[in-house]
């Protein structure tokens, strides 16, 4: 029987390899921001799991405006990336030393 | 209940197989392909714990929509792989590292500290005739309708913010300014000149 045991073990495996992804790819911009995606993908999970658990809609609403917000960060995220590389013609992260002075 | 459990775990397997494809690949445009196999695959594991709605939003929206905008962006940007791939090996030990404490403090806190078979003897069964979509519409419109009014005024922030940051002015681009145009009048344009008329030579 799946329970929440299980949708919590997937949850946070998905979670520990988007954290070790973060650290590993921290070169790259767009796989870091790729790497958030996923956290809040396995965060959501864990919502939806103790929503089923527990009988309560609540925990889908919280889903649904992570979603939202996420679109909206994913949107600006990415508009701030083209303009970085419109710019700087690079968007390596140890490059971006610009307010160093 | 045989067939759900097997669902499960053959979903679950492929989902994490896509999550490693997205943080190990190489090439950007087949991490952003792992990534949307990777929604796939958790869209079915949501369908699996009947979060019906969501699931197919979930498609709908980040498969469609973000999934799509993060392609156009790794295409449009030309991103140097070989410079990326440099100073890779440096700092994995230590993700790998810090990811392995973590998942074992994890699976310490799931299944050792609750007991192994407290939380894993299955979800209650939903009641008859149970529908996802109108029960989580009916909690959304009426206990959450401000928060759903703040989620609709954050995607018209990310509207405007999106256009503003990318919309630029091309030096020496040509286009009219039509207001200009309307609201020009002859004494601007031409100017009567009173002079003698010149001597034939």
């Amino acid at each position: 029987m799946i329970g929440l045991q299980h949708y919590l073990t997937i949850a946070g495996m998905l979670f520990v390899l988007s954290l070790a992804g973060i650290i590993i790819n921290r070169k790259n911009l767009i796989l870091l921001l790729m790497c958030i995606e996923l956290m809040l993908l396995a965060v959501n999970t864990n919502f939806i799991a103790f929503s089923r658990f527990l009988g309560d809609e609540t925990g889908q609403v919280f889903v649904f405006f992570i979603l939202t917000v996420a679109a909206a960060e994913a949107a600006i995220g990415l508009a701030i990336l083209v303009v970085l590389f419109r710019n700087r013609r690079s968007i390596a992260v140890q490059e971006l030393n610009t307010l160093k002075g | 209940m045989m067939l759900h459990s097997i669902l499960f775990y053959v979903f679950a397997t492929i989902m994490f197989g896509a999550a490693l494809g997205v943080v190990f690949s190489r090439n950007p445009v087949h991490a952003v392909m792992f990534l949307v196999f990777t929604f796939f695959n958790a869209a079915i594991l949501w369908l699996l714990a009947e979060a019906e709605f969501l699931a197919i939003v979930l498609v709908l929206v980040y498969v469609g929509a973000v999934m799509v905008l993060f392609l156009f962006v790794v295409m449009m940007l030309e991103v140097n792989i070989e410079a990326a791939k440099r100073g890779l090996t440096r700092y994995a030990p230590l993700g790998i590292g810090l990811a392995l404490f973590m998942a074992i403090e994890l699976i310490n806190v799931i299944w050792l500290r609750t007991g192994m078979s407290s939380g894993s003897s299955g979800f209650a069964p939903t009641p008859e005739g149970y529908s996802n979509t109108k029960a989580l519409g009916s909690v959304l419109y009426t206990e959450h309708v401000y928060a759903f009014e703040i989620a609709a005024v954050i995607l018209l922030l990310a509207i405007i913010a999106a256009i503003t940051l990318t919309m630029r002015k091309r030096p020496g681009l040509k286009a009219q300014n039509v207001s200009k145009q309307v609201a020009v009048r002859a004494k601007d344009r031409v100017r009567v000149v009173k002079m003698d008329a010149e001597k034939r030579q």
